[in-house]
């Protein structure tokens, strides 16, 4: 039991900072940035939660963690209670803890951030999962009573390993079906080793593995098995194949030798491990001045890692200012540190090239925030006569990604929106009955714990489906 | 794990394997690839499907030892087993039911030409064959296309069959008329001879693409192939289009986008270099 401290005092305690490698130093290394909590840092962060009655904070969650319940057990030196807690309402702490855009979520609606700085909700979260990575025994569940049930979940992203999570706890037989050679999705080939080191994820796969989930890898859904096949075998599935196919600007000189789009940019690095230059089979071009285009996550990651790869110049080109860019802060901020050029209100008009067609520079316009537009976000307009060229010998195409035709095309019966997003009710299920989606291949691009959160109402849902069956 | 049940070389250079991947085996098509990782860490590379026996379990792998991955590939022995096999990805050939097809295979080429000949033939299609080799110890598949229809063999220096490139035979075999479709696939300068050859007598042309591929999903826009001006991502919309529409100077070029590194790996796997960069 830690001594209680007043509420005066409690108010006085400022925001810890994350512990951080040097910024000059880890822009020449992928290890992570953040360095984590010691215990100390943690309860300190933790008794500057007031532990509010309506608490805020658990609203802009979206999947609704109760937050002061697993912070009031920090302050009580409990961690395998805070642990306990956290777990039930999260199944993947250490990553969302890493990778949540917490300003806008948990953090933006604490109370304290009003006057002041929010409680540091991520940091505490990650610092517990952590903690309890480490520990054997904390989370150790009973084994089920097997239903007789199988579900097939397709994907090993955020949503479709959280569902098979809380599916096999009910006791149903849980299979993952996964294209790739490893589980994961985006937080194996999309987010670097820099903010999300890769053994996590796979403590995370393992866990579920133990807890019986069986991971098949190599299998693409609408080619090795279709979903009507599936249906057959598996009394409910859950498709959770994310977004995909990468957009691309349409400009010319696109398709010129140095032009990636971020997904391939970022799976050479991090899924095929082009980041050890050293013992790599896959290549990567190295630019000494790369371009990376867009200013959300994808794109901090791209230019972060171009830095890493050893350019001398790693630029991002947004249209608009820093105040409009989707990332998440922490991530600009990091990115302004590790000394990134960011060349803003720029937008590129064409990739010009060499004879050869290798990549020599962008041809762009600068722009001027005009009026609002239905986002909300000022539009960005052209300076008339403001083209200039920014010189590149690489180019990362950051823009944006869409639904990926690849599994639907073979299940027409699949209803789908306008954009190619597959079609769910409120309970996650699908124009065919006991077949559930979540993830961004229903939202679109979003956010790991959105995918998370679709993950955990869906598998509560085919629980309630599977019951009634 | 796919283990090999089988190992033979064809040429000096075209190994075939033939390993145990049951499901692909059995759903797989003519024209479909799978995509492959001999074993942790190695380069995922795509390889089309050669032939299948349901029955055992088995799909046949035809590599051409190019570069560090494939000569990894070609090292392995039976009994070894290849890590990951994904697929079978693509799109299948289209495939005419009757009448005439012309089936032009160049190297490596020939293999993946050989179960659209199967199919066609299978369907009652009349199939020639114009395959070729730079001598006869190149020339692959010979006997197995027999069986599909008429074959005319084509050697750089006439140590075997007709002396020529497999163009001057195809032309030959087009100007007789009655052809109803073509299909090439072999290196891109033959893929773009061939669709330029056919391309006065109007004769419908496939081509199989061989681009850079990462993750053969869609996902990552590596593979991308320009046709008729429309940028395609030929894992899924392909690997096979129209002959006639191919951008054949950005497929090369783009294919060269890696050589130096290409260059190094192959150096180190000869032992000439001890650091990769
Ligand atoms: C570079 C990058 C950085 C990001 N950073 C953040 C961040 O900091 N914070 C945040 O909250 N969000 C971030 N995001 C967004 C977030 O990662 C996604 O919203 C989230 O991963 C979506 O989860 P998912 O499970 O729906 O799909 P995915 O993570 O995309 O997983 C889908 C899985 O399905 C597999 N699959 C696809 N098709 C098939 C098929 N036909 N058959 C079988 N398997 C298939 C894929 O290989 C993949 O493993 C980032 C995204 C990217 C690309
Ligand atoms: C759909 C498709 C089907 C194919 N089928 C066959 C086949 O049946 N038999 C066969 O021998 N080859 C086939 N190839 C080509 C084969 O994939 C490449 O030869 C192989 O990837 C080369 O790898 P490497 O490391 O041995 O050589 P490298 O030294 O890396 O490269 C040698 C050549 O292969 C190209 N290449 C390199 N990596 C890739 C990659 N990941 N994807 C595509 N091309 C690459 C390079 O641009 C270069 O021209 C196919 C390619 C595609 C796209
Ligand atoms: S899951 Fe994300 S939003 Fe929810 S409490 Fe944790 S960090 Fe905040
Ligand atoms: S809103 Fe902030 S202070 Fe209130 S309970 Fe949540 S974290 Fe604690
Ligand atoms: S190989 Fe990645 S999109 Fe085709």
């Amino acid at each position: 039991m830690q001594p209680t401290i007043s509420a005066k005092e409690r108010m006085q305690i400022s925001r810890q900072a994350m512990p951080e490698q040097d910024a000059h130093q880890r822009s020449g290394n992928f290890k992570e940035v953040n360095l984590g909590f010691s215990e100390q840092l943690a309860l300190l962060e933790a008794q500057r939660c007031i532990q509010c009655k309506e608490a805020k904070c658990i609203k802009g969650c979206p999947v609704m963690v109760n937050i002061p319940r697993f912070i009031k057990f920090i302050t009580e030196g409990d961690l395998a209670g805070a642990a306990r807690s956290l777990f039930g309402d999260n199944a993947l702490p250490s990553i969302s803890g890493r990778v949540c855009p917490q300003e806008e979520q948990c953090e933006g609606s604490c109370i304290r951030g009003v006057k002041g700085q929010p409680v540091a909700i991520g940091y505490l979260e990650r610092f517990i999962a952590d903690w309890a990575r480490t520990q054997s025994g904390v989370l150790d569940a009973a084994t089920p009573v097997p239903s007789g049930k199988k579900v097939a979940v397709i994907g090993a992203g955020p949503a479709g390993l959280t569902a098979a999570g809380e599916l096999v706890k009910q006791g149903h037989e849980v299979t993952i079906y996964e294209a790739l050679h490893k589980p994961g999705g985006v937080l194996v080939y999309g987010i670097p080793e820099f903010r999300l080191p890769k053994k996590i994820v796979a403590a995370e796969v393992d866990r579920l593995t133990k807890a019986g989930v069986k991971i098949e890898c190599n299998v693409v859904i609408g080619r090795t098995y279709t979903i009507p096949e599936l249906r057959v075998q598996f009394d409910a599935l859950f498709i959770a194949n994310g977004a995909g196919l990468p957009v691309f600007m349409n400009v010319p000189g696109e398709n010129l030798k140095g032009v990636y789009a971020a997904n391939e940019y970022l799976t050479r690095v991090n899924l095929m491990e082009a980041y050890d230059l050293q013992n790599t089979n896959t290549p990567v071009l190295i630019g000494k001045r790369v371009a990376v285009i867009g200013g959300g996550n994808v794109a901090m990651d791209a230019v972060r890692t171009a830095k890493r790869l050893g350019a001398e110049q790693a630029m991002i080109v947004y249209r608009r200012t820093k105040e409009e860019m989707p990332a998440r802060v922490e991530e600009v901020h990091h990115a302004e540190h590790e000394g990134v050029d960011f060349q803003l209100l720029v937008a590129p008009l064409e990739v010009l090239g060499d004879e050869k067609r290798w990549v020599t520079g962008l041809k762009c316009n600068r722009m001027e925030l005009g009026e609002p537009d239905a986002s909300g976000r000022r539009k960005p307009q052209v300076i008339p006569g403001s083209e200039f060229v920014l010189e590149c010998d690489v180019v990362v195409v950051a823009i944006g990604t869409k639904a990926n035709p690849l599994l639907t095309a073979t299940c027409p019966e699949l209803k789908l929106n306008k954009w190619g997003n597959i079609e769910t009710d409120a309970n996650g299920m699908t124009s065919i009955p006991g077949v559930f989606a979540g993830g961004d291949i229903v939202r679109g691009a979003a956010t790991v714990i959105l995918a998370m959160g679709d993950g955990k109402n869906a598998a509560k849902a085919i629980n309630g489906y599977l019951a009634q069956a | 794990m796919h283990t090999i049940l089988a190992k033979k070389q064809l040429s000096p250079n075209v190994t075939r394997l033939d390993l145990l991947a049951p499901r692909i085996a059995e759903i797989k098509q003519p024209g479909q690839f799978v995509i492959v990782r001999a074993k942790e860490g190695d380069e995922r590379i795509p390889l089309t499907i050669a032939d299948a026996d349901p029955a055992q379990g088995t799909i046949a792998l035809v590599i051409q030892a190019v570069g560090k991955a494939t000569r990894d590939l070609v090292a392995l022995e039976v009994c070894d087993a290849i890590r990951d096999v994904a697929g079978p990805l693509g799109h299948p050939t289209e495939l005419i039911t009757s009448g005439r097809a012309l089936c032009v295979g160049g190297g490596v080429g020939t293999a993946v030409v050989h179960p659209i000949a199967k199919a066609l033939h299978a369907m009652g299609v009349h199939v020639t064959s114009v395959i070729g080799g730079r001598s006869q110890e190149w020339v692959i598949f010979e006997e197995e296309l027999a069986k599909c229809g008429d074959v005319i063999v084509c050697t750089d220096d006439g140590s075997y069959g007709r002396k020529g490139f497999v163009t001057d035979a195809a032309k030959e075999v087009l100007e007789a008329g009655g052809v109803d479709i073509a299909y090439a696939v072999g290196p891109v300068p033959m893929m773009r001879a061939v669709a330029n050859l056919t391309r006065p007598f109007g004769v419908h042309t496939i081509v199989s693409l061989n681009p850079v591929m990462v993750d053969g999903t869609g996902m990552c826009g590596g593979c991308r192939v320009d046709i008729g001006g429309e940028t395609k991502f030929a894992c899924v919309d392909g690997p096979e289009f129209d002959g006639h529409k191919v951008d054949f100077d950005l497929l090369a070029d783009r294919l060269a986008t890696y050589r130096e590194f290409e260059q190094r790996a192959n150096a180190c796997a000869d032992g000439q270099c001890k650091i990769r960069r």
